[in-house]
């Protein structure tokens, strides 16, 4: 479960990014986060992985207070946690396994379930051809997949996407669709920041629209509601 | 921690060295040249020491025993110089065999003093050794006050102007050799801050996915290290040819009872082994170092 209570955020420079946001989102729920550019999506969803702290308020995530949350706890969140970013955030001088496997290695993983998942994310993506290639020799939607791989590969709890197809074809968007609708229906928690109206008006979801740092809409089944 | 994670961040160290290129030359270079002035320091400063140990050996009280004394008081004497603190060597040596002693010593001069075999002007003698030289004074004032104890001698103040020379040599030697470890230790940090500052957005991404400071920093520790041994393997190599040179070439000319130098063999291997260690430390600690402020993600 996700809650926020009260979360304003306020960056160095002065600009108010968060302004008092309340959301409970439920174990299991599949929520798009949709709003205008610079309306506070990304600091919404940096906020629970902890790349960013909120200036005031609570947020709990699957029972952990990220507001109290001791500086050397973060890396066992973040675990717990799968994150799309959106600058994809691959390791330049690691290939696409290397990468995906990362997130296994510093959980410690055997090597033999490492190789077993990540040539099973790798398929599920559909890049499993790439996997000896670096990420910069590789497209930006093919990179966005190989993070998309990353963020799922360790089973985690709650999935937290921030603009996951923003640079794939329509083709492989409905792919990626697929597969977080798979894991969704396993059970992972998933938050997703998405400019896309067609995916949030066909694949019926829970909806919240911010804009200015606040939320001003909140809809099961909701739809996109901005003009393209 | 597990051992295919130990093994993991051995392999990553390893790669990073390889990878990293002419900045691994830069930072080796930079442990090779500040190991080279602290090897030399170092080898120069223990034989120093070693110098000013030997003379401080040689350090010896003679202790004139006065005519009057009977053979029972003569005994008598020694046992109260025995029992002194701090003395650790007592030898008797009898006005015949000082006179003896004296006249081989002078060799053909010496004969001149054989006239004096009837009428032997010389005093019965004791040599006393302190445990430690620094006492060698103190144990020196104690005996002049002993009864029978017509005059006491020992080099004053040669004596002092040596530990002066030691003491002297020893900070000088201990201040450069702080001084070059330190130098080391920044210019490693340094060398070392400038790969890692190409890399600090890889350690942003390694943290945002999951990995603690310390699965980060090993890799990092680990190429510190290998920067530092690799570091000091020129140093080493030059100091072993350079000792040898001086013992076998040089030392043999000097002759001198105090100024030997240390023998090659254990000694050139204790310096190779401070070296390494120091090398793989200030490695690790500018590894460590640098790396402190990306971690914060
Ligand atoms: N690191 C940052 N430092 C300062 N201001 C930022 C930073 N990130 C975002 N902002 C500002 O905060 C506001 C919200 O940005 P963001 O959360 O990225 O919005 P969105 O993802 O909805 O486009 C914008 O005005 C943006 O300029
Ligand atoms: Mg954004």
């Amino acid at each position: 479960m996700i809650e926020m209570q009260d979360v304003y955020k306020q960056y160095k420079n002065g600009v108010h990014a968060i302004n008092g946001i309340n959301v409970t989102i439920k174990s299991g729920e599949f929520v798009y986060v949709v709003g205008p550019s610079g309306a506070g999506k990304s600091t919404f969803i940096k906020m629970m992985y902890r790349e960013e702290k909120p200036t005031s308020g609570a947020i709990l995530i699957n029972g952990i207070n990220l507001t109290t949350l001791k500086e050397r706890k973060v890396p066992y969140l973040r675990r717990s946690l799968g994150v799309v970013f959106q600058d994809f955030k691959l390791l330049p001088r690691l290939t696409v396994y290397e990468n995906v496997a990362y997130a296994l290695e510093v959980i410690e993983e055997s090597p033999k379930n490492i190789k077993r998942r990540v040539l099973e994310v790798l398929d599920l993506v559909k890049l499993k051809h790439r996997a000896r290639s670096l990420p910069g020799q590789l497209s930006g939607g093919e990179q966005q997949r190989i993070s998309i791989a990353r963020s799922i590969v360790n089973s985690p709890k709650v999935l937290i996407a921030d603009e996951p197809t923003g640079n794939l074809d329509p083709d492989t968007t409905w792919d990626i669709m697929e597969i977080f609708k798979e894991i969704n229906n396993r059970g992972t928690t998933i938050v997703m920041a998405t400019h896309n109206r067609e995916i949030v008006n066909t694949i019926r979801q829970r909806v919240i629209a911010i804009e200015g740092g606040k939320i001003v809409r909140d809809e099961m089944r909701g739809d996109y509601g901005y003009e393209a | 921690m597990k051992l295919r994670t130990i093994a993991r961040h051995l392999k990553e160290g390893l790669k990073n060295v390889g990878r990293n290129g002419w900045m691994t030359f830069a930072s080796v270079s930079a442990v090779t040249v500040t190991l080279l002035l602290l090897g030399v320091f170092l080898v120069v400063m223990l034989n120093i020491n070693n110098f000013g140990r030997n003379l401080e050996e040689d350090v010896e009280i003679k202790v004139y025993v006065d005519l009057t004394a009977t053979d029972e008081q003569l005994r008598e004497l020694g046992e109260t110089i025995r029992d002194i603190p701090g003395v650790s060597q007592l030898r008797y040596s009898s006005k015949d065999e000082e006179l003896k002693n004296l006249i081989n010593s002078l060799g053909d001069q010496g004969k001149a003093w054989s006239m004096f075999e009837q009428e032997n002007p010389l005093y019965n003698a004791y040599f006393v050794k302190t445990s430690d030289p620094r006492k060698t004074s103190k144990v020196a004032e104690r005996l002049k006050t002993l009864d029978f104890v017509s005059e006491v001698k020992y080099g004053e103040a040669e004596i002092k102007r040596l530990f002066k020379v030691v003491d002297i040599s020893r900070n000088v030697g201990m201040a450069l050799v702080l001084g070059l470890s330190f130098t080391a230790m920044f210019l490693i940090s340094n060398t070392i801050k400038i790969t890692i500052f190409a890399r600090r957005r890889e350690i942003e991404i390694m943290k945002l996915v999951g990995a603690t400071n310390w699965f980060i920093r090993w890799p990092f520790v680990i190429e510190g290290l290998l920067l530092g041994v690799f570091g000091a393997v020129t140093p080493i190599a030059l100091i072993y040819w350079g000792y040898s040179y001086a013992y076998d070439t040089v030392s043999p000319m000097i002759d001198s009872s105090f100024i030997r130098l240390l023998p090659t063999e254990p000694f050139i291997y204790k310096i190779a082994g401070v070296l390494i260690l120091i090398g793989a430390l200030i490695g690790m600690w500018g590894s460590t170092m640098s790396i402190r402020k990306f971690l914060k993600v």
